[in-house]
This record gives structure tokens, sequence and C-alpha cells, in this order.
């Protein structure tokens, strides 16, 4: 099987979940080859690191006009070089942008495509996939049925990646745009970037606040914690309606799904649509006050206390284990 | 000036869901307007309140989706519209966006399409972009505001929320957008809304008429059935102590000789 990844980089800077797809792609490849696909602008550095991470090629489109992700742009390179080199397997992270790309180049090419999966496997040839679905409470088991390209796009942090060999190489190839700067309908005008967060979809850990923390400033000690374990911030949406921490961070089922190791759950009582973002955690540890929430049936750890006294004991003792 | 949403009923996601052995999945009866869409209707029922815009509610399925074409109508959508027959049953997301895109074509005079940001039952935004591809025009995800809207000079300018911040982009229209809870408040159905759509008349366009032959509507994905989640091994362990320093000790230890961390 030769097998496309696409590798997603955002100002040169590659992103985790990329390399993930790229250690799946040696496994289903087989004898096959895997090829990076590098688009962006002054990605020499990410092409570089793609076969440190397991590519055995690179096909690179360096170009102003794909500076940044643009739907129209990506999806007709992609087209174009799936239809010119006819991969049996293309691959990316079920990032927001992965998602589109792949969707858009699938449809472009009458393809397969299963969606944010969290198993992957070939049966026959042919992909088999396994995805939550209906709010994440049941499995759905989904089969590429068609000849031709197969696409899916992985659930960040449900596959691991490889080790990074600095001894790998392999050619690199560049390839030029498919559209013009003129031919794209969609121009950025500006990006006001969230700086110095760790992104929720991939992180390690993840400390999140609900309707418990009461207010804005309530977010103050769950943030703290979070910080020690240099984890990234989460809310229920009863906090991000509340207008107590912005949209971004909400977790469930109208916000992001996540797959952390640790979750921790702070003053949120666990309803099915919170659950829906986070189940997949590998350890959720909860801290409520009513030791009869719901969110304490999904977890392996719970603390019944006031999340004001437990959060910052805990920011504590983390502290002290760390520097010791 | 025509803007589309396209909408379709979901599973509430109150049920509970379960498995038999043959690998069915049922969840009650009780369907919703996928709650995303909710979005969808209200940002075109605003446009409509702010341009000269009809305000057309599509959905691509069997006639219980028809429940959500009503919510549209309810909410003060101009015209309802179902796209199915035979040959969709079964139907995956390419198959779902080739009807979506032919039907979307035959009223013809269309700027703006708007779906919710992804269906909360298959948990996919897939058709959303797939549509667009079918289209041959732009699509722009997850959109948390529309900042410009010009029908004439056909341009939009959305904020999209996109991993790393809040992107600003002006596109071209036509165009497809997606959107996301930061856009509005949802309008709900109102008495005299409701008493309306119920009188309705919502036609119905199948493959033929639409030009679609069994090929065009060919699926490329199946879903092969369906499995309980693994079972997460034992019960909650509760961490007691005399003080929430002594059950934060107990706790941090534990998760470190786990190596959680
Ligand atoms: C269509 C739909 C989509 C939805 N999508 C999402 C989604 O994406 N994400 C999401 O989170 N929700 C979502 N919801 C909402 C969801 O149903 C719940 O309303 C929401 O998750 C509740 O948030 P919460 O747990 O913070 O608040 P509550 O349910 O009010 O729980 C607050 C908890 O805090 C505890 N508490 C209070 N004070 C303290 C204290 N000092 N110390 C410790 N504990 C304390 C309480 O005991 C309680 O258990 C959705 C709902 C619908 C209908
Ligand atoms: N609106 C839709 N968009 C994309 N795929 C869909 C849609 N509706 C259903 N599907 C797919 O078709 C299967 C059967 O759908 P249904 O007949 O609506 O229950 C689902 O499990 C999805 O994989």
């Amino acid at each position: 099987m030769n097998v496309f990844v696409w590798v997603e980089q955002h100002s040169g800077a590659p992103l985790s979940s990329a390399w993930e797809a790229v250690g799946l792609a040696r496994q289903l490849a087989g004898d096959g080859t895997v090829t990076a696909v590098v688009l962006g602008h002054n990605v020499n550095d990410a092409a570089q690191t793609a076969i440190h991470q397991g590519a055995d090629t690179v096909l690179k489109a360096d170009d102003t006009t794909l500076e940044h992700y643009r739907f129209e742009s990506y999806v007709a390179l992609l087209t174009q070089l799936v239809d010119e080199h006819k991969p049996d397997i293309v691959l990316a992270g079920a990032t927001a942008a992965g998602r589109e790309l792949l969707a858009g180049a699938a449809a472009d090419l009458n393809a397969g495509l299963l969606n944010d999966v969290t198993d992957l496997s070939l049966e026959g040839g042919r992909l088999q996939a396994v995805r939550p679905v209906l709010g994440g409470k049941v499995l759905s088991v989904e089969a590429v049925v068609s000849d031709g390209p197969q696409f899916a796009t992985l659930r960040n942090r449900a596959f691991p990646a490889l080790e990074s060999d600095t001894g790998r190489s392999g050619d690199i190839t560049d390839v030029a745009p498919a559209l013009a700067e003129d031919a794209i309908r969609t121009k950025i005008d500006s990006i006001a970037e969230t700086t110095g967060q760790v992104s929720l979809t991939d992180a390690n850990v993840i400390v999140a606040g609900g309707r418990g923390v009461g207010g804005p400033e309530g977010f103050a000690p769950v943030k703290e914690l979070a910080e020690v374990l240099g984890g990234a911030l989460g809310a229920s949406r009863a906090a991000v309606d509340a207008g107590w921490i912005p949209y971004e961070h909400q977790v469930g089922q109208t916000g992001k799904v996540v797959s952390p190791d640790l979750y921790i759950a702070a003053g949120i009582s666990g309803a099915i649509q919170h659950q829906a973002g986070m189940r997949t955690a590998k350890v959720i540890v909860a801290i409520n006050k009513d030791g009869e929430a719901p969110i304490f049936k999904i977890a392996q750890y719970g603390i019944v206390g006031d999340l004001f006294e437990v959060l910052p004991a805990l920011t504590e003792a983390f502290r002290q284990r760390f520097n010791s | 000036m025509h803007v589309v949403v396209i909408t379709k009923s979901v599973p509430d996601t109150e049920a509970t869901v379960t498995v038999d052995g043959s690998g069915n999945v049922s969840w009650g009866d009780k369907l919703v307007i996928n709650p995303w869409d909710e979005y969808a209707i209200t940002e075109a029922i605003l446009l409509k309140g702010a341009h000269n815009v009809t305000a057309t509610i599509m959905t691509i399925g069997p006639d219980e989706h028809k429940e959500a074409l009503k919510h549209g109508l309810a909410i003060g959508c101009d015209q309802a519209i179902q796209v199915w027959d035979a040959a969709l049953e079964g139907h995956d997301s390419l198959a779902y966006a080739t009807a979506a895109a032919a039907a979307i074509n035959k009223l013809g005079d269309v700027d703006l399409v708007i779906f919710g940001k992804e269906l909360s039952d298959i948990a996919s935004d897939i058709h959303v972009f797939q549509t667009a591809r079918k289209l041959g025009w732009t699509a722009l995800g997850s959109v948390a505001k529309i900042d410009a809207i010009d029908f004439g000079a056909k341009t939009i300018q959305v904020q999209r929320l996109v991993e790393q911040g809040i992107q600003v982009v002006t596109s071209q229209l036509p165009a497809v957008i997606s959107v996301i809870k930061d856009i509005n408040e949802p309008k709900y159905p109102t008495f005299i809304g409701i008493r309306k759509a119920a009188k309705a008349d919502m036609p119905l366009w199948d493959s033929a008429e639409l030009g679609l032959s069994a090929d065009d509507l060919a699926a490329p994905v199946k879903v092969t059935g369906y499995r309980e989640l693994p079972k997460r091994e034992g019960a909650v362990q509760m961490i007691d102590g005399a003080s929430a320093a002594e059950q934060a000790a107990t706790l941090a230890d534990k998760l470190l000789e786990e190596k959680v961390l």
C-alpha cells in the first residue's frame, strides 16, 4: 500500500497529529511507500522532519499562496497530487483543517472518507474504522466499499507517533501550487492567535471547570493547576454560556472532543453532552461537592469536596513533588 | 438574495442508546433538530431581517427529517424542501452532498448556504465541505460571526474559530459556511409559527427530478455495525482524608505512581 499523509503545520511548525498519522501510515503501508505532503511557505524543516518521523518521501509545495491553510487552494492541490500519484490511502489528523481538506479532496475524487476515527485497519485491502458516534455513546464500524483512493482522518492522540530518527533520509520533491492567487476566492485578513496556550486537542493533561467555579474569577485555581501540570484549560458549556470563559475552551458535544491522558473535572456535574467530549480520556478525576454527581460514574478517582479547597491543595501537592 | 439552510433530525442527545447482539443501534423514537442547525436557522433569519433575503430550509432525508424542516419554518424560513427517495437510502456523506448540491443548483439563485458545524449523530462535518466541492464553491468552516455581507458586491467577511485563534477572512459569494455556537442566540419557534409550519406545503424532490442517476449517488462508505463502548475498568475510587491537603497528597501520589503524568 502506498500512503499519503498530509502534514499540517502552522508557521512552519508541524502539529503532533501529523506524526501520529505518519506512524499509522508506516504500519498500513507494509512494503509500500509513505509520502508526506507538506504544503505551506518556508516548510523545508517540516519536510525534513517528516522523513525523520517515518515518511519515505516528501511532496513539498512551498509558496506564498499556501502560507496559511485555505480550503480552495489546499483541496485543489491535494486532489491534483492524489490524482497524479494514485496513493491507495490518504491520511491526516482530524483537526478542523484536516477534516475539511480530506473531505474536499475525497469529494473531488468521489472517494470514501472515514472521519475522526479512533481505530483503523485494512481488511482485504479496504480500510475499516471504528469511530464514536451519537454523543460518544456507541462506536460505529465503517468501511470503505469503493475502489480508488481511500481517505481517513485520525482522532488526535488515538494513534502513537514513532520516535524521531534523524538518521533517516528520503527524497523531497518540489511541486507547484494548483491555483494562482487570482483564482482563490478567499483572502485572509487577519489571524488573532491565542498565544501561549496549550491546545486542548493536543493536551496530555486537561483541567476543566464548570458551573461550580461560580464566576470568571473561579477559574483562577483551575488555571493554576493546569499550569503546574503543563496542561490545557477546559470548561463545561454552563461556564461558557455564563460568559466566564471563551467558547474555545468548551469540551463536549457542542465543543471540543478531547482524549488526554488525564482529565480533571472540577465543579462539573458530568452531563451526557459533557461526557461526549471527554469520555475517552485515559484517566478521569472528578472533584465535586455532590457525591451523587454523574461525573463520578465515569471517573477513576473522585474527591467529594469544595473545589476551592481541593484544587489549590492539588496544585501545592504537585508543586512539592515536581520540585523535589 | 437567497440563503439556504441544510438541516436534519437527529436522536435526542439525552436518549439512552443501545446496541443489540447483531450490531444494530437504537435510541428510542425521539428525534430533535440537529442542535448545531438551530444556529444556522437563526443566522438565516437574522440575515432576512437585515437584507431582502429569501430563506429556504432543506433536508436530505426521509420523512422523519420533516420535523427539522417544520422547526425552521416555525422560526421564520420562507419555504422548506425535502430531498429524498429510495436511491438515497443507506447514503453516506458523499451521496448526501451530491444530492444537496444538485438541489441547491435547482434553486438556481442561491448566494449562501449555511450548515450547522456538524451532525451530532454521526459526529461529522464531511457533508458540509463535500457539498461545497460539489457546488464548486468555497467553504468557510466554524464561523463565529458574519462581520459583513454584501449581496450586491457578492462578498462576505467572517470570523472563523481556527485551531490557533480567530481568523478574519473575506470571500466571494456564493459560498458555503458552517456556523458554531458563538454566532448567535438561537431563536425558538413561536406558537403562530408552529401553526403556520403545520399547514405549510413542503415539496419533495427525488433524484430523477435532480437529474441524478444511481451511479451519482453510489456511497463509497458503509456503516457495517455498531458496538458498545469498552467498559471502563472498575468503579470510581473515592479519595478520602481528614483535609483537602491530605486528599490532594494521596491523589497526587497515585497519579505519579501510575505514571499518568
Ligand atoms: C444540545 C446540547 C449540547 C450541549 N453541549 C454541551 C457541551 O458541549 N459541553 C458541555 O459541557 N455541556 C453541554 N451541554 C450542556 C449540558 O447538558 C450541561 O448543562 C452542562 O454540561 C452542565 O455544566 P456543569 O456541569 O458545569 O454545570 P452543572 O450541571 O450545574 O454542575 C455544576 C456542578 O458543580 C458542583 N459544584 C458546585 N459548587 C462546587 C464547589 N465549590 N466545589 C465542587 N463542586 C461544586 C455541583 O455539585 C454540580 O455537580 C449541552 C446541552 C445540550 C442540550
Ligand atoms: N445527513 C447526513 N449526512 C451524512 N451522512 C449521513 C447523513 N445522514 C445519515 N448519514 C449516514 O448514513 C447512515 C444512515 O443514516 P440514516 O438513514 O439517516 O439513519 C448514518 O449512520 C450515516 O453514516
